[in-house]
């Protein structure tokens, strides 16, 4: 079988491939803890989440703390299977070009 | 081909790192090590001056103290206060903690991580866990005269809560953290000699770490 099937087109980008990375090893994360750790702008982020929250991978939760929104986002039980593929797919990939 | 799997290569070095930066807090200075390292040993060469000038110990004389009083079975805690070495140690612990931190926030500007967010709160958390403990614990020690146990007890709480932390910075802390606590123990079976190894655990300990991991994440970074 190829490897590269297992490959997911949703993890291709780095912003998206990062974001999932931290929801793997946090329970959950905020919309201001995401942007410093990717540096990335707002609109940029809010675009990517959305492509992670249509493909059912993430769970965006909007809240307030005061008057202050506040985004947290969790992944989805289908979101880490997806990733877990996706790592092996990697993996797998380079030791077979070895 | 090649190119592609470099790609591959990057793209799971991006995802370990991205996993780290999330959870752990790594913008501890090596250098915060060293600082703290150095003021152990002043503030234990200062301890040491003292204890050597009175020949009971001050430690040793409200113990006395503490037994002439048989009606007083307790020491006060306001008479401790006012004992000089309980002065040295809690201006040794405030001054090894400022310049930790001025250090470490340095390194935290550096890498452009943030100093309070939720990997340094998470690591805070569970530092203070076993240290609020143990000190809690320490203070019952001095209350009820023990003060033999007591810096084999700061080595021990110490090093307890550097492995409870070293899950969330630098895993490195881990391996100083044992070190303290083989340290603790050893030194409750030689407990006349506890200043020593309090100026090895906290002290040396600490410096030598404190350039280990400067040498290791800082200087090639520079």
């Amino acid at each position: 079988m190829n490897p590269i099937k297992n490959l997911n087109k949703v993890f291709e980008n780095r912003i998206r491939l990062g974001l999932m990375s931290a929801l793997m090893v946090n329970d959950s994360i905020n919309f201001n803890e995401v942007k410093e750790l990717l540096q990335i702008t707002d609109g940029n982020l809010a675009s990517h989440c959305k492509g992670l929250e249509e493909a059912g991978y993430i769970k965006v939760q909007k809240g307030f703390i005061g008057r202050k929104t506040n985004t947290i986002y969790t992944a989805t039980k289908a979101g880490e299977k997806a990733f877990k593929l996706h790592i092996d797919a990697l993996e797998q990939m380079i030791n077979n070009s070895k | 081909m090649s190119n592609l799997n470099q790609e591959h290569h990057q793209n799971l070095h991006h995802i370990k790192q991205m996993m780290e930066r999330s959870s752990r807090f790594i913008s501890l200075s090596g250098l915060s090590g060293v600082a703290a390292g150095i003021c152990a040993l002043v503030g234990a060469f200062f301890a040491n001056n003292i204890i050597n000038k009175s020949s009971i110990s001050s430690i040793r004389s409200i113990e006395n103290y503490n037994m002439d009083n048989s009606k007083v079975d307790k020491i006060s805690m306001e008479h401790f206060m006012g004992n000089s070495l309980f002065q040295i140690a809690f201006i040794t612990f405030i001054a090894a903690l400022s310049f930790s931190f001025l250090f470490t926030y340095l390194r935290s500007k550096k890498t452009s991580t943030p100093l309070w967010g939720s990997t340094s709160k998470r690591l805070l958390i569970n530092v203070s866990i076993p240290m609020i403990v143990g000190g809690i614990y320490l203070m019952k020690l001095i209350e009820f005269g023990v003060v033999d146990l007591i810096a084999p007890g700061c080595l021990i709480f110490y090093g307890l809560a550097l492995v409870n932390a070293s899950k969330f910075t630098l895993t490195e802390v881990k391996y100083l953290g044992y070190l303290q606590i083989v340290l603790g123990i050893l030194n409750s079976w030689f407990v006349g000699y506890g200043i020593y190894f309090w100026a090895i655990g906290f002290g040396i300990f600490h410096i030598l770490y404190g350039i280990y991991m400067w040498n290791k994440y800082e200087r090639s970074s520079k």
